[in-house]
This record gives structure tokens, C-alpha cells and sequence, in this order.
């Protein structure tokens, strides 16, 4: 199970070793776990462990997003590596995405 | 798969400073296993951590194009052919023997999928073609698909 934490409204996830394909199925379903709860609004997610991203992490986020965007809240990235950051540009997700902290 | 590999490299051989070959079955835990062998391969040109990973990143999209894509409901093999070039090129080929893209264009145009309701961001080869130098994608219909890709590795440039 992923590292996580709840505070209020707010669940912060470590996300760790490679996100791709292959371990995306599990990821997105540990991710719509820890934010089944309705109150939950905001997912921060925590990418300093994560070794590597291809465009599979992007399909993730934008899922999490979308679910969340219906409840009024978002999901935020921290940590993320500068080559995490270029796939995360390219794809324009940081127009979507919330400021973590 | 697109043509004979060795009829594709025989001549390229001779012209190349290292070559390998890579046959695996179209499983997404290979996904992992291509990256690491391709760096580990590429890793002789002595690339700088941003090139290893920029390359790591195109062919685990090539390949799960390959997996996911080519193969969709089938199995099958996937094929990796990397060169390594005098002048410090990294040339990577994948190929898959799997159903073919029907419109090339298309399939390249950034956040299309072919398949929205599995989450898939549709940028795989949008990331090809921003961390490598050089994108062709070759596909026929029922016969199979082959991107190939080339990067220039700047420690490598130039010598001889």
C-alpha cells in the first residue's frame, strides 16, 4: 500500500519506484481507495521517491483529477524530478493542477 | 513483423560501433526489462543522466505502444534493435508484429487515444518525439508496427 496521510479535507500520497503501464492499474486503484471517502477533496500527490514516469502517469493524475474536480477540489504534485516535470508539461497538466503545500 | 531485422541491419552493421537484439513477449512487466536493458546497452556512450532517462522514457512508450496497441486483446513478441553509432547516435528500433495503426497522422497527434476509458493520456509518441532526436513510426495493417528513434549522445558527438 502506498505511503499516505489524511489531514482534513486532504490526502497526501508517496508515490515510489517506476510509474508505468505495467504498475499504473495498481496505483490508480490505490489512489481511488484512499480518496473513496466523499469528504475528500484534494490529493496531494508526493513524487520525490518516484524513480520514473512515462505518459502512463499523466492518464493517472488526470483520472484522479477528474474525480476530484467533481467534489470542488484537485489534485496538487510535489517533488517531482525535472524529467517528471517535462512529461507534466508537455502534457499541460500543470493548467489542471493545484498548489501543493 | 515489418520486413526482416536482419536484412535491416546487415548493412548497418558494419557502419555501427556496438548492436544488439531483443526478443520478449508482449507482457507489460517487459516494459521495465526494455528500459533498463536499452540504458544498460546505451550506457557505453556514456550518457548524461538527463539522456538516459529522456531514452528510457521513449522506449517504455514505444513499448507499451507495442503491448498495448499492437497487441490490444492479443500476445505476441516485441522487438528492441539498438545501434550505437561512430558518431555517438543512440538508434533505437521497436518493432511489434501486432494489428498495425490505421492512420499514422492521427495516432501521433497529441491526447489521441484510441482507448479514452482506459486512461490513457494518448501522448506516447508526442513524449517519443520531444526526448529523442529523430521519430519514424512504420506500420501496415495486420502486419505490425516499427518505431524508430535516434539520439545524439553528446559525450559520444563527434568521436570517432
Amino acid at each position: 500500500m502506498l505511503k499516505h496521510a489524511r489531514q482534513g479535507n486532504t490526502v497526501t500520497v508517496k508515490l515510489d519506484g517506476e510509474l508505468d503501464q505495467n504498475s499504473a492499474a495498481r496505483v490508480r486503484r490505490e489512489l481511488d481507495d484512499l480518496i473513496s471517502d466523499a469528504r475528500i477533496k484534494h490529493l496531494v500527490l508526493d513524487m520525490q521517491d518516484l524513480t520514473f514516469m512515462d505518459s502512463s502517469g499523466i492518464g493517472v493524475v488526470i483520472g484522479r483529477y477528474r474525480a476530484l474536480a467533481t467534489r470542488g477540489g484537485g489534485v496538487a504534485v510535489r517533488g517531482e524530478s525535472s524529467h517528471v516535470r517535462r512529461i507534466m508539461k508537455l502534457s499541460g497538466l500543470y493548467s489542471i493542477l493545484e498548489e501543493a503545500r | 513483423m515489418l520486413g526482416s531485422p536482419l536484412n535491416n541491419t546487415r548493412g548497418a552493421r558494419v557502419k555501427t560501433r556496438n548492436h544488439m537484439r531483443l526478443l520478449f513477449d508482449s507482457r507489460s512487466e517487459n516494459e521495465s526489462f526494455a528500459r533498463v536493458a536499452v540504458s544498460a546497452f546505451m550506457s557505453q556512450l556514456s550518457p548524461t543522466i538527463e539522456e538516459m532517462s529522456d531514452v528510457k522514457t521513449a522506449v517504455s512508450e514505444a513499448v507499451t505502444n507495442a503491448i498495448v496497441h499492437g497487441y490490444r486483446d492479443t500476445f505476441g513478441e516485441v522487438e528492441i534493435e539498438s545501434s550505437l553509432t561512430h558518431d555517438g547516435y543512440v538508434v533505437i528500433e521497436v518493432s511489434d508484429a501486432g494489428c498495425g495503426i490505421e492512420d499514422i497522422e492521427r495516432a501521433m497527434t497529441p491526447f489521441f487515444t484510441s482507448q479514452p476509458d482506459m486512461e490513457r493520456a494518448g501522448m506516447g509518441f508526442a513524449v517519443m518525439k520531444t526526448f529523442m532526436d529523430d521519430l519514424r513510426v512504420e506500420s501496415r495493417l495486420g502486419e505490425g508496427t516499427r518505431v524508430t528513434m535516434r539520439k545524439l549522445i553528446s559525450n559520444a558527438a563527434g568521436k570517432q
